[in-house]
């Protein structure tokens, strides 16, 4: 019998959710009161959470390591969000938007829980909206729909290229407000460190106030972590600097199970790392695939040319370029997923054909579209007969600047080169974890009482997520689903206390002064202890990088058996060296980012192990998980459906042992298929 | 990748060390060779921060996160300059283009009485989030929202919104000015909100409100020089402080007892 009770009700897939939500036991006005909950992450799904279960009434703690809740990772989210609103009047529905995804995730993620996401995703926009967050206009005054990969349909809304600051900034203001009313305790600039179980249920945390370096005991009926995806165990990512898994991390080790590990996500268009000082990558958002093709030249001796700086690309006739997103897959052409387009874009750089002097480059271009479409629909309007070139370019560029300013801008701060006139040079790069702590329908994690939302869980994108679709789960999470679910727990925790109402040593009475808070606490200072005693010879940074080319090198794009049972060593090796010979300077009581670091870089050095495991495990390929040993001739991924259409969860044994626990994927609703987007 | 012209630049570098709020800070020197033109600002704070901690000396404390222009806590006085030389970016976005061989580079804190020092060159800006708090917010509870294109928002005033709501927080402005004023952080969440439809149940108070804690927090007075929309990294128009003014104007003269 598996441990796994994946708790999704019975019912029609369309009925499922509002039939279990007006089900679900109320926890009344009082009793909330009463019920403290800790929030873990201040990002859109943090900040949503934390907002909505403090206007119904319940105590809440929200922490990040940030100095303010507004500077969570999900601010720089770029492209736009989902919502299966079907305004632009194209078909889109929820079904459409279901099926996108659970397609999109090649056929590796929930049913129950997708189709929940795209029921309240129209939601999200109405509530975001009613916060007053700016998303792009039509001239008529109603919102305005852009298209993104994996889907036929425009359902993407956006504000710019800074959706995620937009609707980030609107979660902030809803928590900020309830900061205002005393219902939420904020504490910016605390780190999580441990999380605090007791007689199996989580009781609360220990966080290090990274200012003076005290360690704190947290109490609360339910631990909420929404700390984020944990993409940096590349070193190189679009991911903030700061983002991290020591949160995730340390619940798992305390028994909350980590689903899929291997499946990460590689974005296509990030600009190409430029030099051994490089610190992250960053991206050019998916949204720019609306209007820019991809390609490289069709003969070598033009991209040695290139090379060489003697051959600018817009010299190349167009018969002499291969747009190869639009030969290989003409019905979703520059539109295709990520996962299909990176291993695209790798397999003509590994063909010899990159464009930089790295060989890891493809061109993105806007060329055609800001002469030949933009370019003749504004001459087209302002009644310009027989527009030459470079009016057509002037005329385009406009809009080009309308749309993705803010993108183009920060490609010239990066790279020096203006993308107005030149082709943007990009490559793929890690981008996102769909891999993450396992949840029930509820988002509740293996811990009784430990709920995990956004980015840091596993639930809704299988092996690959569509663009546009992880700030739409995130608020989901956290506006519309935890504000149900969570009182399946906390009504059964009200029954608790009544029951042991008289009781001296109630958790309700004794709180952090239980013993097990005192032994958590003086364990994380032990361990903090250790990295400023081990006085070794090498940075923090540089472990951080080693683990980063191990992992980008063999547990990337492409993965193979050999690889992955290399990387396994060698980074179990690599964590012993870590232990004996990192330097971690200054000391524990002040504030010491490095010290912070030392501690995030520990916990990737385990995490990392694990992915790679789990990358071994699964013997097809899926999503954003390619094993070069499951591919049809034409390179394409080739799934396993047989044998392993299952969430992979494992559960930490010790180090180095991870006992792997199966949830089996039922398809009921969609037919499970080959995924093409020829 | 880089811009194809790569260069390596011998840099000095004078910067700020504070090892708490309570002590005085000083300047201290360092030399730096062969930083990369490609290099970011950050970048080459790296670079220096991995070469103090080979020399056993403690690395430079600076805020940064997002290193993309968007999260704002990156937050570097550059030669006199918040977020340097180059306008309409970021500390993060500053590349070592901008420099040349052989320059100084003096690279101090924010400093503004309502942002003390916390180590080094990183700040304590949670003032900001404490004005907000006061009425930077629609008062919508989860759940009470119309459908979204019931409100219809002319693509003009929907576009001035989010060119005010655009403000990354970072705290440039106040850094930059002399009386280390506020106003321009606290008239572009005023003014996003008076713009829309969604914000006019609550603009007076809110305009009051706010008002009140930035004073409370120990801003200067706005004097009209102009230096805040100067050096903000995202170009938030000092017409905002206009509207500000307006609103606030409007709002005393019609709200009683404030
Ligand atoms: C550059 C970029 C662009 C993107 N663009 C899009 C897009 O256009 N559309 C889309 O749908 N998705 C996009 N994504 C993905 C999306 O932004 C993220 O998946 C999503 O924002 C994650 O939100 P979150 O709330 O789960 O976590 P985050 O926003 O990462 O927040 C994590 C929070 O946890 C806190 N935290 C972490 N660890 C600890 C700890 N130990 N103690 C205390 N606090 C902790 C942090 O301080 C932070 O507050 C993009 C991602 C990137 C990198
Ligand atoms: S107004 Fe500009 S300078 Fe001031 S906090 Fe906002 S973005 Fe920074
Ligand atoms: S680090 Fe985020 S704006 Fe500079």
């Amino acid at each position: 019998m598996s441990k796994l009770d994946s708790k999704i009700p019975e019912g029609s897939l369309d009925q499922k959710w509002t039939k279990y939500r007006s089900t679900i036991p109320l926890v009344n006005p009082a009793n909330k009161r009463s019920l403290e909950v800790i929030v873990v992450g201040s990002g859109l799904a943090g900040a949503s959470a934390a907002a909505s279960l403090a206007e119904m009434g319940y105590q809440v703690k929200v922490f990040c390591f940030q100095d303010s809740a507004r500077r969570a990772h999900s601010i720089a989210a770029q492209g736009g969000i989902n919502a299966a609103k079907n305004y632009q009047n194209d078909g889109d529905s929820i079904y459409r938007l279901f099926y996108d995804t659970v397609k999109g995730g090649d056929y590796r993620a929930r049913e129950a829980n997708v189709h929940r996401l795209a029921e309240v995703s129209g939601n999200i926009i109405d509530q975001c909206v009613a916060q007053g967050v700016p998303l792009a206009r039509e001239y008529g005054g109603l919102l305005s729909n852009r298209s993104f990969g994996g889907t036929q349909v425009q359902r993407t809304f956006y504000a710019a290229g800074q959706t995620g600051q937009q609707l980030l900034l609107g979660a902030y203001s809803a928590l900020q407000r309830q900061v205002g009313t005393g219902m939420v305790t904020m504490l910016a600039r605390h780190e999580m460190l441990e999380l605090v179980t007791i007689d199996g249920k989580a009781r609360g945390i220990i966080a290090r106030n990274l200012i003076t370096g005290e360690l704190e005991k947290h109490f609360g009926h339910a631990v909420l972590i929404c700390s984020g995806g944990y993409g940096n165990v590349f070193y190189l990512s679009t991911n903030a600097m700061g983002s991290n898994a020591t949160a995730a991390w340390k619940a798992h080790k305390k028994g909350a199970f980590f689903a899929n590990p291997c499946y990460t996500q590689i974005h296509p268009t990030c600009i190409p790392v430029s030099g051994d000082h490089q610190s992250k990558l960053t991206l050019m958002s998916e949204s720019l695939r609306n209007d820019g093709r991809i390609w490289v030249p069709k003969k070598k001796e033009d991209v040695e040319a290139i090379r060489a700086g003697k051959l600018n690309p817009n010299q190349i006739k167009p018969e002499d370029r291969d747009y190869y997103l639009e030969r290989r897959y003409p019905a979703f052409g520059n539109l295709v997923p990520r996962d299909v387009a990176s291993r695209a874009a790798k397999e003509r750089c590994d063909a010899g054909y990159g464009v930089n002097k790295t060989g890891q480059a493809v061109y993105l271009d806007f060329a055609h579209n800001m002469k030949y479409k933009y370019g003749k629909m504004e001459a087209t309007k302002k009644g310009i007969q027989n527009p030459t070139e470079a009016q057509l370019e002037a005329l385009g560029m406009d809009v080009i600047k309308e749309k993705y300013g803010n993108l183009f801008d920060m490609y010239e701060q990066i790279t020096g080169v203006n993308p107005y006139k030149n082709p943007m040079q990009i490559y793929p790069a890690v981008h996102y974890t769909m891999g993450g702590l396992w949840v029930d329908y509820n988002l509740m994690t293996t811990i009784p009482g430990l709920y995990a939302l956004g980015e840091a869980n596993f639930s809704d994108h299988g092996a690959n997520r569509l663009g546009a679709s992880a700030l739409m789960q995130g608020l989901a999470d956290g506006y519309f689903v935890i504000p149900y679910t969570i009182g399946v727990y906390l009504s059964t925790e009200v029954t608790r206390m009544s029951n042991e109402k008289d009781k001296a040593d109630s958790i309700d009475k004794v709180k952090t002064k239980h013993p097990e808070f005192d032994k958590e606490l003086a364990e994380v200072k032990a361990r903090i202890d250790k990295f400023l005693t081990i006085k070794g010879t090498q940075s923090v940074e540089s472990f951080h990088k080693r683990l980063g080319k191990i992992m980008w090198d063999k547990c990337g794009m492409a993965r193979n058996k050999q690889h992955l049972t290399e990387a396994i060593k060698e980074i179990q090796d690599l964590r012993a060296e870590f232990w004996k010979d990192v330097r971690v300077l200054g000391t524990a009581d002040e504030f010491n980012p490095d010290l912070e670091k030392a501690g995030r870089v520990a916990d990737f050095l385990e995490l990392g192990e694990l992915m790679c495991k789990d990358a071994l495990h699964r013997e097809e390929s899926c999503g954003g998980h390619f094993r070069e040993e499951h591919q049809t001739e034409e390179g394409e991924a080739k799934r396993d459906d047989v044998n392993f259409a299952y969430v992979a969860a494992w559960e930490f044994k010790g180090e180095s042992n991870f006992e792997l626990h199966k949830e089996e994927l039922k398809y009921e609703n969609i037919k499970i298929a080959a995924r093409s987007y020829k | 990748m880089g811009s194809g012209n790569e260069q390596f630049l011998n840099l000095t570098l004078k910067v700020w060390r504070q090892k708490n709020s309570k002590t005085a800070g000083t300047f201290e020197t360092h030399q730096l060779t062969g930083i990369s033109t490609d290099m970011s600002f950050l970048e080459m704070f790296d670079v220096l921060n991995e070469k103090l901690i080979h020399e056993g000396k403690d690395p430079i404390a600076f805020d940064h996160d997002c290193r993309e222009g968007i999260c704002g806590m990156c937050s570097m006085f550059i030669n006199g300059r918040p977020h340097g030389p180059k306008q309409g970016i970021t500390t993060c976005q500053l590349h070592m283009r901008s420099f040349k061989n052989g320059d100084t580079i003096i690279v101090e804190p924010w400093r503004s009485a309502a942002f003390p020092v916390i180590k080094d060159l990183s700040v304590d800006r949670t003032a900001f989030d404490r004005i907000i708090s006061s009425g930077g917010y629609v008062s919508v509870n989860t759940g009470n929202a119309q459908d979204a294109n019931n409100i219809l928002i002319p693509k003009s005033a929907a576009d001035e919104a989010f060119a005010a709501a655009a403000c990354i927080g970072c705290g440039a402005c106040v850094a930059t000015c002399k009386n280390g004023s506020a106003m321009l952080f606290v008239s572009a969440k005023v003014s996003q909100l008076a713009l829309l439809p969604q914000g006019q149940a609550e603009r007076k108070e809110r305009v009051l409100n706010m008002i009140a804690q930035m004073d409370a927090e120990g801003f200067g007075n706005c004097t009209n020089t102009g230096a805040c929309e100067a050096e903000c990294p995202k170009g938030i128009s000092i017409e905002n402080i206009a509207r500000m003014n307006r609103e606030f104007i409007g709002a005393s003269l019609t709200t009683p007892n404030k």
